[in-house]
């Protein structure tokens, strides 16, 4: 089996008095796709953010192809990382919000560039013909000059995630990607993500699509009041639940 | 009011709808439109058309308005020079305060408690402080510190100047101008920065594009779209609150037109040169502002606003049609083009 790309370990999370995460543990191999399920307030995008360390955890740790995020070592020490680093880790963990969060006031294509040229200094032109072969991948080569507003939500989705593709991350985390979208426009952006899963990209999934779960994760991860209850292939979480709680979730959703 | 007794419901809904059918004669869309008439609206215009017609009338005829003189001075050397000197101190104040300000706005926004602290009392004393009162400060700037230096704080001075010679008038009056106007402007920056979407940020940061990047890439240009409207009338205000440093003796519009009055005694056309002037500038900086938020306002909506110049265009155009088109019974109804399908 190929090896850790993500390492998550007994993460706690409280936002004030409330605890959010409770000691989650995670193990994502590069190349594969894990979805994480679960009711809301379970605490999946919690973790999901806490990843890129856009929250800050507790107690636990997390490391991306080994290395440790938001955090450096050295003996027995851990000290934390100035916002500069932190930013240069984050070049490598791509995120898909669930509202977009396209920046309105630039074109596709800059928004696109915007990252690669600032963050990973990058020459324009490169960073422009990146952005644009990307832009065809998910089907929007011709949207390259309109700004976000001008799209509907699918493709707007399809932008983000292309923008997110375009610093080559070493893992990509969507926090329900299609939860803001119109039914009809789920698919567009699910095939897209589905093709992503094919090409062998690290992807960590939040969703509620369970038939998407079932066809494209390698892992499905059941979470529910803070920490993992079961996890497994699909086959095994989704249709032989072994925890009665995952069995209560499944049977609201299915 | 719903009756259950069957029936065919009566009234128009009855007209025969089936594919083919010939059109009912009361058919809504053969029948020629009168539109609404408005006879209390007319009668308000005609009344307040009069009014204007009198007023207008006394500017033209009244002899005290002393148009003769008005013209003698209005683009005479002396006021087109006191124009540009207050143009002057409204530009250093606007583009200064507005600088300062905007670092004001991002102490108060940083998460250290002595930016926070700093920035919070200097708009505290500084909007406080009345205008005319701070200025009469700065000019007496000598007699509170009579040298400014350099050297290490609280330690010996290297090198110092004296700050009279250091400070002019001018430069007093635009330090002043510049420190509180930058109190307002910190306010009106830091309102456009927290109407910014927390997502855009979180997306920046996401990304890990550079902090400062974030700042002047993604957060001000879409806090424009807030700040500029407010910024406008600041700057619109301060064009005119520049004759308050007549105070100290600088020779902007309002102190040279009084200095004129004063010798002259012609007070009512010269304070209409300033007027006219304080009025062109106003207008010439409000069509500006126009041209700006059209620039900030892209991608913002599905399709932008047209520019005044399209506008009346697309009117002349329109009107043209109609004219050509008098026999049509049906009125435009777009006759203004897309209102803006905004979102």
């Amino acid at each position: 089996m190929s090896e850790v790309m993500v390492d998550v370990h007994g993460v706690h999370k409280s936002f004030g008095p409330l605890e959010v995460l409770r000691g989650v543990d995670l193990r994502v191999r590069a190349g594969e796709v894990t979805v994480i399920l679960g009711p809301s307030g379970s605490g999946k995008s919690t973790l999901l953010r806490t990843i890129n360390h856009l929250e800050k955890v507790n107690r636990g740790w997390i490391s991306i192809d080994g290395e440790l995020i938001g955090y450096r070592r050295s003996g027995n020490r851990l000290h934390e990382l100035k916002e500069k680093d932190v930013l240069k880790q984050r070049t490598h963990i791509g995120f898909v919000f669930q509202n977009f969060n396209l920046f309105p006031h630039l074109t596709v294509l800059d928004n696109l560039v915007e990252a690669p040229v600032s963050a990973l200094r990058r020459p324009r032109k490169e960073a422009e013909e990146t952005a644009r072969r990307l832009l065809e991948r998910v089907g929007l080569a011709d949207k390259a000059g309109a700004y976000p507003r001008q799209l509907s939500g699918g493709q707007q989705q399809r932008v983000a995630i292309a923008r997110a593709l375009a610093l080559e991350p070493k893992v990509l985390l969507f926090d329900e990607p299609t939860s803001a979208l119109d039914p009809e426009l789920v698919g567009e952006v699910l095939d897209v993500i589905k093709d992503l899963a094919r090409t062998g990209t690290t992807m960590i999934v939040v969703t509620h699509e369970i038939g998407f779960a079932r066809e494209v994760a390698d892992t499905v991860v059941f979470m529910d009041d803070g920490v993992v209850v079961e996890q497994g292939p699909p086959a095994a979480v989704l249709d032989a639940p072994r925890h009665e709680r995952t069995r209560a979730f499944l049977s609201k959703v299915l | 009011m719903a009756s259950t007794t069957g029936a065919a419901p009566p009234g128009p809904a009855t007209a025969d709808l089936r594919p083919g059918a010939p059109p009912a004669p009361d058919d809504p869309a053969s029948l020629k439109v009168v539109p609404a008439r408005h006879y209390a609206r007319w009668a308000a215009a005609v009344a307040v058309a009069v009014l204007v017609a009198q007023f207008v009338h006394g500017l033209a005829t009244n002899p005290v308005w002393e148009w003769g003189v008005f013209r003698d001075y209005v683009l005479s050397e002396t006021i087109v020079r006191a124009v540009w000197v207050t143009l002057q101190l409204t530009a250093y104040a606007t583009v200064l305060g507005f600088l300062l300000g905007t670092v004001l706005a991002f102490m108060r926004l940083s998460r250290s408690p002595v930016l926070q602290t700093v920035a919070w009392t200097y708009i505290w004393i500084f909007r406080s402080i009345p205008m005319i009162v701070q200025l009469v400060f700065w000019f007496n700037l000598s007699a509170l510190y009579r040298e400014l230096g350099v050297g290490i704080p609280f330690g010996p001075v290297f090198w110092s100047v004296d700050s009279n010679s250091l400070i002019g008038t001018i430069g007093a009056a635009i330090i002043g101008l510049t420190l509180h106007q930058a109190a307002y402007a910190a306010e009106i920056v830091r309102g456009g920065v927290i109407a910014v979407d927390r997502g855009q940020l979180e997306a920046a940061a996401a990304l890990g594009i550079p902090r400062l990047r974030q700042i002047r890439r993604i957060v001000l240009p879409q806090a424009m779209r807030a700040i500029l409207p407010t910024a406008g009338n600041e700057i619109i205000g301060l064009l005119k609150g520049t004759s308050v440093v007549y105070v100290m003796s600088i020779g902007e519009l309002f102190y040279q037109v009084q200095v004129i009055y004063g010798r002259n005694g012609r007070v009512i056309p010269l304070l209409l040169v300033a007027t006219a002037w304080y009025v062109v500038l106003t207008s010439l900086l409000s069509v500006a502002q126009y041209y700006v938020e059209r620039r900030y306002a892209r991608g913002a909506d599905r399709t932008p606003p047209p520019t005044p110049v399209q506008r009346a265009r697309r009117f002349v155009r329109t009107l043209r049609e109609a004219a050509t088109r008098r026999d049509r019974p049906v009125v435009p109804l777009k006759t203004l083009g897309p209102v803006g399908e905004s979102r």
